[in-house]
């Protein structure tokens, strides 16, 4: 198979890859780009563990392709960190004990983050809608719900 | 020397304590590396053929045309896995299920395997594998496979457990009774009988993460298999076994664990991986889909329960027995039995009696998940317990109190009890505000008990002071769920040094000796108890060392809050050396300075919870929302209180799953039709409320800080509580698990004619 060549911008780094017409975007990022921060929990986006941003946009790296991304902005897990610099979305998380395996925390932070960046202010129930894209089977999702609260309002107050 | 694991009463200082995870900021980062997130240079990607069918005969497999496309470097078949099992059943058991031998006994059961350079030369390479089958009757459903009309699945199973013998097979491979008493007497001394027959589905563990494994083998009979696994060393001990090498030159280095919760506690597809690599010569990777994990992993057993019991008009239950069939998938196994042991485990009882059959069915090999076989039981019973309680007009909690097992209780399963937590877990259950709140239209609130043995194993901890004081602790349970916080914590109360200054790791099979499966809710118990040995042994080397250094007795040096101190003034007037001090000139003193230990984790302390939920039905469509969700649990003594809610949090929420969605869904062509999360329904976050929760501690007398195992007791008890509330919130008594909008609907309608 002749590859398609791809110019792209993942977390404000101008990269380029080639990769088959038929292939993930997760795929991509995993294999080709080494970038194992989004999780492949199920390919066919029913989990949410491997969630990125598009131009913005929350999606399943599984459900896009590779070659859909070209000239695209595309936000991972390896870019909510600034520096050293943890997000509060991360920091809280650790705090507030959000995770217990870890295996969806990345796709639950892109998609909590995207939910933060267009509502603030979110109730528990825009909270628990917002993420219902995301499977977690070890927490309940309480602390995670707690975890964004305690984002929001520390965000608000900053 | 051997820890002295009696309960002390001690005062802490840190355990308790919240502090953050050591694995935290690389699990929020992207960092943390799980079962597929490592590549071994020049691997190559391994996928399996799988069967399509419930039950054929294999007749042939010609690969001739597959092993003939460019960029396939090694193909194999059972024929490349031969039986070095001796006669060990369970063993042979095993090989068969990760490779189908002569039959294939369920759909989705692997019959070849291929490692090719890429994934699409892989998957191109199994449509070439021809496979020629001879279709056999199948049977999927549990109550079915015991007919005598059934297909039987193995010629070689005779029942056990009953008198004479059976000399024909079936796929009934055991029998087992519990109890004691006459249940006989006590069902006439009874003024109210309930009795029904309940159903639970299969469910599976629903780990987000699929299972993944890289292995590496090397023409000298060395390898190295990368692994996301709940025992490293058990599946070390096993794929040596099953592929003739030596277990020392297997090393196995367990990856962060995107969940378990029972399914990553047998080997699946990692013999198949080491195979390709011993055949290719090459390292290989083999992740399973969504789909496979579904089909051909192990989820737990579809049950169906016969419960009676039978009570006085003041509440005293005077009888009770049950009759449990679970299958165990395609292979014989014991699950019922376990069943049959928790299934009145709550209560003291007089006249008890549980029997457990073991089925076998045309459905993947079932494996633990989480307090094993314990919800389906408690399902029966507390729903049961439940009825009674209405039928006599008592309080369900007060008739559960009435009857509830105690310190000096002999258990329906046979040991008689220490001190326990069920009376108290009712008692807080009673007395909770969730209990007074009021409810809305179609809201009913339920509650229900539930039990886990809990288990301790083989264990070993590794202790080392590094140079400058600060801790190195190499542990070989893994850390399903925030282990190393708590193990972490319990080093540092040990020591007296902060937590932060101790670094836990899961050491791989090489560096560490064998630690038993981390299941049984047995990390924090088991690890903890070789953590504390292991410190206590470095104190002893800690205060020697300071002795020499002051030139004193050994014996003459306590330790206390992180320092050696001369044990009283005859000792002589030194000031305390820290542990930073007396590792600095380890040196010139003995060497390195380490604390180990190896020990067999007996003792843990049963473990009990009460559970109470909320639920809203809506009566047109028979959809129900748990409102409102109160788990009560004891913990022995919460070491990271934080994780313990965690875990009481996330087993309600899976119990949640199992009560209202969650199913396998064979055809009558005994193939899955829901092997997917799209269609396999698992709580999401809208589907939830906070589920709140309370710790209370009743001491284990078995470990020194009394702690108890946590981790599975949270799923028992949702099943039953939540189909209490059904029965209060619209009438109706549901007897098949999952309630799922089609079957509450009709029983509403029914309830209506």
């Amino acid at each position: 198979m002749s590859g398609v060549h791809v110019s792209t911008t993942i977390n404000g780094d101008a990269v380029e890859f080639i990769c088959n017409a038929d292939e993930p975007l997760l795929d991509v990022l995993r294999n080709r780009l080494g970038m194992t921060g989004s999780k492949e929990g199920c390919g066919t986006g029913d989990c949410g563990a491997c969630s990125v941003t598009v131009n913005g946009r929350l999606v399943c790296s599984c459900l896009v392709l590779g070659a859909e991304v070209q000239g695209a902005k595309v936000e991972t897990i390896e870019g909510m960190a600034k520096g050293d610099k943890l997000h509060p979305l991360q920091k809280n998380f650790i705090s507030h004990a959000a995770l217990q395996c870890g295996i969806c925390t990345p796709g639950f932070l892109i998609a909590a983050k995207v939910l933060l960046d267009k509502n603030p202010n979110p109730s528990e129930e825009e909270i628990r809608f917002g993420l219902a894209g995301n499977l977690c089977r070890c927490t309940g999702y309480d602390k995670i719900v707690r975890a964004v609260q305690a984002t929001a309002k520390e965000m608000r107050g900053a | 020397m051997p820890l002295d694991t009696n309960f002390t009463n001690q005062k802490f200082k840190q355990v308790g304590t919240r502090p953050l995870r050591p694995d935290g900021v690389d699990k929020v980062t992207g960092r943390a590396k799980y079962g597929a997130d490592y590549n071994a240079p020049g691997q190559l990607i391994a996928l399996v053929l799988r069967s399509p069918h419930a039950h054929a005969k294999i007749k042939k497999i010609d690969t001739s045309k597959a092993e003939k496309l460019p960029g396939v470097k090694a193909i194999i078949t059972s024929a490349d896995l031969p039986d070095l099992t001796g006669g060990d059943r369970g063993m042979r058991d095993m090989l068969e299920n990760c490779m189908a031998r002569k039959k294939v006994l369920y759909d989705g059961h692997a019959v070849a395997a291929v490692a090719a350079i890429d994934q699409t030369t892989a998957r191109k390479a199994l449509k070439l594998i021809q496979v020629d089958y001879e279709i056999l009757p199948h049977v999927t459903d549990v109550d079915e496979a015991l007919k005598p009309s059934a297909p039987v699945i193995h010629n070689d199973i005779f029942t056990e457990g009953v008198e004479p013998k059976p000399t024909k097979p079936s796929n009934n491979n055991k029998r087992a009774s519990f109890g004691h008493g006459d249940i006989a007497q006590g069902f006439k001394d009874a003024d109210i009988i309930v009795e029904h027959t309940y159903k639970t589905e299969q469910t599976h563990q629903g780990y987000i993460e699929p299972h993944a494994c890289v292995a590496n083998v090397s023409p000298d009979g060395q390898g190295e298999l990368w692994v996301c696994t709940q025992g490293h060393f058990v599946y070390r001990n096993q794929c040596a076994a099953l592929l003739g090498m030596d277990i020392s030159k297997l090393r196995v280095t367990a990856s962060e664990i995107g969940g378990g919760f029972g399914g990553k506690t047998h080997i699946w597809a990692e013999p198949l991986a080491l195979a390709l690599s011993r055949k290719a010569n090459r390292p290989v990777k083999l992740t399973m889909s969504r789909e496979e994990v579904f089909r051909c992993s192990g989820p737990t057993s579809s049950t169906s329960i016969d419960m009676k019991i039978g009570a006085k008009r003041d509440g005293t239950i005077t009888a009770a027995h049950g009759v449990l069939r679970y299958h165990g998938g395609a292979f014989p196994a014991t699950w019922a039995e376990f069943g049959a042991m928790t299934a009145f485990a709550c209560y003291d009882l007089k006249n008890v009696k549980s029997e457990s059959i073991e089925v076998i069915v045309n459905r993947p090999k079932t494996a633990a998940y989480r307090a094993p076989s314990a919800p389906m039981a408690a399902f029966a019973v507390e729903s049961a317990v439940d009825e009674l309680a209405k039928k006599i007009g008592m309080d369900p909690v007060e008739l559960r109190i009435k009857n509830a097992a105690k310190q000096g209780t002999q258990s329906s399963y046979g040991p008689v009890y220490g001190p326990i937590g069920i009376g108290a877990t009712l008692e807080a259950a009673k007395n909770h505000p969730h209990m007074k709140a009021p409810l809305g239209k179609n809201q009913g609130r339920g509650m229900a008990c539930g039990f886990w043995f809990n288990f301790g194993g083989q264990t070993c901890a590794d202790l080392n002071v590094t140079p400058d004081g600060t801790v190195t602790l190499a542990v070989g349970t893994i850390d399903v769920g925030g282990s190393r916080a708590s193990i972490g914590l319990m080093a540092a109360e040990e020591l007296g040094i902060p937590y932060e200054n101790v670094r836990v790791v899961v050491a791989d099979t090489s560096s560490l000796g064998h630690n038993d499966m981390t299941d049984g809710s047995r990390g924090t118990f088991s690890t903890g108890l070789a953590t504390i040995a292991a410190a206590r042994n470095a104190i002893k080397v800690l205060c020697a060392r300071a002795a020499k250094m002051w030139d004193i007795p050994e014996d003459a040096v306590i330790w206390e809050d992180g320092h050696a101190k001369p044990a009283g003034t005859n000792a002589g007037n030194f000031p305390p050396l820290s542990i930073k001090e007396i590792a600095a000139a380890a040196g010139n003193t003995g060497g390195p300075i380490a604390g180990h230990n190896e020990l067999v984790a007996d003792g843990a302390g049963v473990s009990f919870a009460t559970h109470i939920c909320d639920i809203e039905v809506d009566p047109e469509t028979g959809r129900s929302t748990v409102k409102r969700y109160t788990v009560i649990q004891d913990a022995g003594k919460a070491i990271h209180p934080s994780y313990v809610e965690g875990q009481y949090q996330g087993g309600a929420a899976q119990g949640i799953g199992w009560a209202l969605n969650e199913e396998y869904i064979y055809g009558k062509d005994g193939r899955l039709q829901n092997a997917g999360f799209l269609d396999y329904r698992i709580p999401v976050c809208s589907d939830l409320p906070f589920i709140d929760t309370m710790i209370l501690e009743i001491p284990n007398p078995n470990h020194p800080y009394g702690v108890r195992g946590v981790g599975e007791t949270s799923i028992v008890p949702p099943l039953a509580a939540i189909a209490n509330a059904m029965s209060n919130a619209v009438g109706v008594r549901m007897t098949h698990i999952p309630m799922s909008p089609p079957r509450v609907l009709k029983a509403i309608s029914n309830r209506k004619h």
